[in-house]
């Protein structure tokens, strides 16, 4: 299928939310060299300013232009949870795929091993984790790739058994094929839709993680900012309706809802090879 | 002449196509069915013959619709009937007998609710009369303790019982028509033989006007009065049962009553016999390691067998005998517990591990369901490029070229190589998965139920298929199936297996004719022959009602005493069943001595 025709399957829900995503993916990929001011500079004596034709986006409780620090921010929540969602869906799906292909008491013992992992709240863990080595964006990458292999683990365990017991898994193994062979070639390409949705998911769910971190001061330290640490740093403004504290907050949450979006409308649509019937 | 209880004129049914195209389903299809007759609708998959059955009851699956024509039950027309109408029509004076009991049951529910539901929603008699007339249907449908059954849930019957109670909920509010969807395909031979002999019982008992949807003509000679033949949504012949089957005059229908035949395909076994695949006392099952060694469930149980280079054996049974176990024993897949397989004069190893890659690619496995046996994500080209370069390092456009000639071999065309499974249909399914396996060069090959999947048409010509690459390339099979017709067509020799022991093994002449072994005689005995008044024919030895397999299976004992009609008290239930041989090959493994045997089975009509 071309991606033309993709965009057009693709239900209205479905292209706002792919719209949002490529809106962000852009900013991120853009955004600081778009930005009109340095992201740290004071260019107003007006604190908490509101919407106004040289400060678009208002200005923050320093006087900074509220645009370039959104610009800026949206690299480091966006750049921070892809990397981590990527390392967790690959690393969740690479382990999920030799436990459930070796079966047996490997795929027992890493079970019951990633069982365990899931029941450390991942706040928790992030909290440790900063108290223990300090912030850096580093360390919060590897943090929420840590807390969200497990569940991606489960996930794609779930469809590697499912997609393990069928004929042509068994066909592959009555070949003589090896369980590297039969984990990447057979199995694999039968689970990568319902793992690109959770993908999507882990990326919401770390985004959402890095920006509590950050409100509560142990994410992105200062200078740098990501939108979670402008919703913090700007909190005094709620009271005045200041544009500051409003537009970080409505940036999280079009990125998470634009995602959620997409992949209902990407994984919502009919399956193919549901063919055939008794008549 | 009174006038017909079902009318139907001019049906059409059309779908949407993924592309936003029309597509006729059924067209112009239309016929009478006086009160008190049993109308056959017959074809293939794809025919229409399930959405001409749905559209008596007023209802076309979803993404279907029925565009034109008129479906007259009792003088009113179904299809102007508005929602509340259908409601009332459907369970009420129109009943449907679904394929898959098991899947029509809900499991949570006792059977007597499930049963009684129809007449008080319809509300047709009370609870007390509901119930009452159930355990009447109950006796009438010869089920076990009508008494009790209701009280059971759906888990605690067998399938042929399951499918005997979904006749019952059907028939509770007495239904001017009953639609029967294809209601024995799922059934074991012998099972099927006491759901049909049921069924015919209360459908003639009643003087009920039925519609029997079914692709096996054998079973509707035995069921209805008329027949008509569907193909590609239009009629192609609709006459008595005895001119469609003895003289049919449509070319298709001549083609179905001769699928329905099967006539032997291999030749003369080779002369030389070299054994390729022996096995010697093999003992398998799953389960737990007791501490005698042997797995908690075995499924097989001391079994000896040869296949000669060049030979096709033939395994039979019902499910659960073994029969696929015995094939993945062979490919690999299930351990054996003890006992031994040898290939080639060469013991092979009982785990997949210590299998070498030469011997994986001289013995290959086809498996039964083409629908799943091919990996829905890759194309053909890739799914038959991969033996090739396993087994034999061909790559590039040395491997194209062998794609094309293993395409060409199974008589697809070369075209299919960059579709995917999903976009062929289950015959051509099936040829490539039996094209991947001749892509290693086997020189074995493990047919498990290959046709079972396929209609009959196209199954008969899969049979053909097997039959020449065997005298062209001389591969030998195991030929693993639940019907005896199909496997004495392309096999030099037959072993049935019960509950997981061979009770019959004989080469093909031989298993022509009598003594067999109980369990062989009752095998080949329910086959449905294309012949009317076959099941009223029935010897009488046939006729009683079975208990599953395996039930109540003494250790040691014949395997088949519980099920057997000629067991004899005092021989049979104390010592094992010794193994008898006759002088031309054969080996029966029971008690009774084969003059009699044969004098019994000779006796029957």
């Amino acid at each position: 299928m071309s991606a033309v025709s993709r965009l057009k399957a693709l239900a209205w829900p479905g292209r706002i939310g792919l719209a949002l995503v490529v809106f962000w993916l852009a900013m991120a990929a853009f955004g600081g060299a778009l930005a009109p001011h340095d992201v740290g500079a004071v260019v107003s004596q007006d604190v908490f300013g509101a919407f106004s034709a040289s400060h678009p986006l208002g200005t923050d409780y320093l006087g900074r232009d509220m645009l370039s620090r959104i610009l800026h921010g949206s690299r480091f929540t966006i750049g921070l949870a892809l990397a981590a969602a990527l390392a967790a869906s690959t690393c969740g799906t690479a382990i999920a795929l030799a436990a459930a292909t070796a079966g047996g008491w490997v795929d027992e013992a890493v079970s019951r091993v990633m069982d365990a992992f899931i029941s450390i709240p991942s706040k928790m863990l992030a909290l440790v984790m900063v108290a223990a080595f300090g912030s850096s964006p580093a360390l919060l990458i590897l943090t929420a790739a840590l807390s969200y292999t497990p569940g991606a683990f489960r996930i794609a365990r779930s469809l590697a058994v499912n997609v393990r017991t069928l004929d042509f898994v068994q066909a592959a193994r009555a070949r003589g094929e090896g369980n590297a062979y039969i984990a990447a070639v057979e199995i694999l390409p039968n689970m990568v839709n319902p793992m690109l949705a959770d993908f999507g998911l882990r990326f919401v769910f770390v985004v959402l993680l890095l920006s509590g971190m950050s409100f509560l001061g142990l994410g992105v330290q200062p200078p740098d900012a990501d939108l979670g640490s402008l919703v913090r740093e700007n909190i005094s403004g709620l009271f005045e309706g200041a544009p500051a504290v409003l537009v970080p907050a409505v940036a999280i949450a079009t990125l998470t809802v634009g995602v959620n979006m997409l992949i209902d409308a990407a994984t919502g649509r009919a399956r193919p090879g549901a063919s055939g019937d008794a008549s | 002449m009174t006038k017909p209880l079902v009318r139907v004129e001019g049906l059409r049914v059309t779908a949407k196509g993924p592309d936003g195209a029309t597509l006729v389903l059924v067209d112009d299809v239309g016929f009478e069915i006086p009160r008190g007759e049993v109308l056959a609708l017959i074809g293939e998959s794809g025919s229409g013959k399930t959405t001409v059955a749905l559209a008596l009851l007023a209802y076309a699956r979803p993404g279907c619709r029925i565009s034109g024509g008129r479906v007259e039950i009792d003088g009113t027309d179904v299809l102007a009937l508005d929602e509340a109408g259908r409601q009332r029509l459907r369970g009420r004076k129109v009943a449907y007998i679904a394929q898959s009991a098991a899947a029509a049951f809900n499991p949570m529910k006792t059977l007597m609710d499930q049963v009684t539901e129809a007449a008080l929603i319809h509300g047709t008699a009370t609870r007390e009369a509901a119930e009452a007339k159930a355990v009447q249907l109950f006796r009438d449908l010869a089920l076990p303790d009508p008494e009790g059954i209701g009280r059971r849930y759906p888990h605690q019957v067998s399938g042929g019982q399951l499918q005997r109670l979904m006749a019952a909920m059907a028939l509770i509010t007495d239904p001017d028509l009953v639609v029967l969807d294809e209601p024995t395909t799922a059934l074991d031979v012998t099972t099927q033989i006491e759901v049909l002999r049921a069924f015919r019982a209360v459908v003639r008992g009643r003087g009920a006007t039925a519609v029997y949807v079914s692709h096996d003509l054998a079973v509707v000679a035995q069921m209805a009065d008329r027949i008509v033949v569907l193909n590609g949504g239009k009629i192609r012949e609709s006459d008595t049962v005895d001119t469609v089957i003895n003289h049919p005059k449509d070319e298709y229908t001549r083609m179905l009553v001769a699928a329905a035949r099967p006539q032997p395909r291999g030749e003369a076994r080779p002369e030389k016999e070299t054994p390729l695949l022996e096995v010697r006392g093999l003992v398998a099952g799953y389960g737990r390691t007791g501490p005698d060694g042997l797995p908690a469930v075995r499924v097989l149980e001391d079994i000896d067998l040869v296949v000669a280079k060049g030979a096709a054996v033939g395994v039979i049974g019902e499910s659960g005998c073994g029969k696929t176990t015995l094939a993945r024993v062979v490919a690999g897949l299930v351990p054996a517990a003890r006992g031994e397989v040898r290939f080639a004069g060469e013991a092979l190893p009982a785990e997949m591990s210590r299998r070498s890659r030469e011997q994986f690619r001289r013995i290959q496995i086809v498996f039964q369901n083409a629908d799943t046996v091919l990996n829905p994500a890759h194309s053909i080209e890739r799914i038959l490029a991969r033996p090739l370069a396993f087994y034999r390092g061909l790559k590039g456009t040395a491997a194209r070229a062998r794609i094309a000639q293993l395409l060409d071999l199974v008589k697809l065309p070369a075209s299919v190589a960059t579709r995917r499974p999903a976009e062929l249909s289950g015959g051509q399914k099936q040829r490539v998965n039996l094209a991947r396996a001749l892509a290693a060069e086997p020189d074995l090959i493990l047919c498990d139920e290959v046709t079972s999947a396929l209609d009959t048409v196209v199954g008969a010509a899969i049979l053909d298929l097997l039959a020449e690459l065997r005298r062209e390339l001389g591969v030998s099979y195991l030929f693993i199936s639940h019907d005896i017709s199909t496997v004495r067509a392309v096999c030099d020799e037959v072993v049935v297996l019960y509950a997981g022991r061979k009770v019959d093994a004989g080469d093909r002449a031989a298993m022509g004719h009598p003594p067999f072994h109980p369990y062989a005689d009752l095998l080949i005995a329910s086959v449905p022959a294309l012949r009317i008044g076959w099941l009223d024919a029935l010897p009488p030895r046939l006729a009683a009602s079975l208990p599953p397999i395996g039930e109540s299976r003494a250790e040691g004992l014949c395997p088949f005493l519980p099920r057997c009609a000629i067991r004899q008290a005092g021989r049979c239930d104390s010592a094992p069943a010794p193994k008898q041989k006759l002088p031309d090959g054969r080996e029966v493994l029971c008690h009774v001595p084969l003059a009699e045997l044969a004098r019994i089975q000779g006796a029957a009509p």
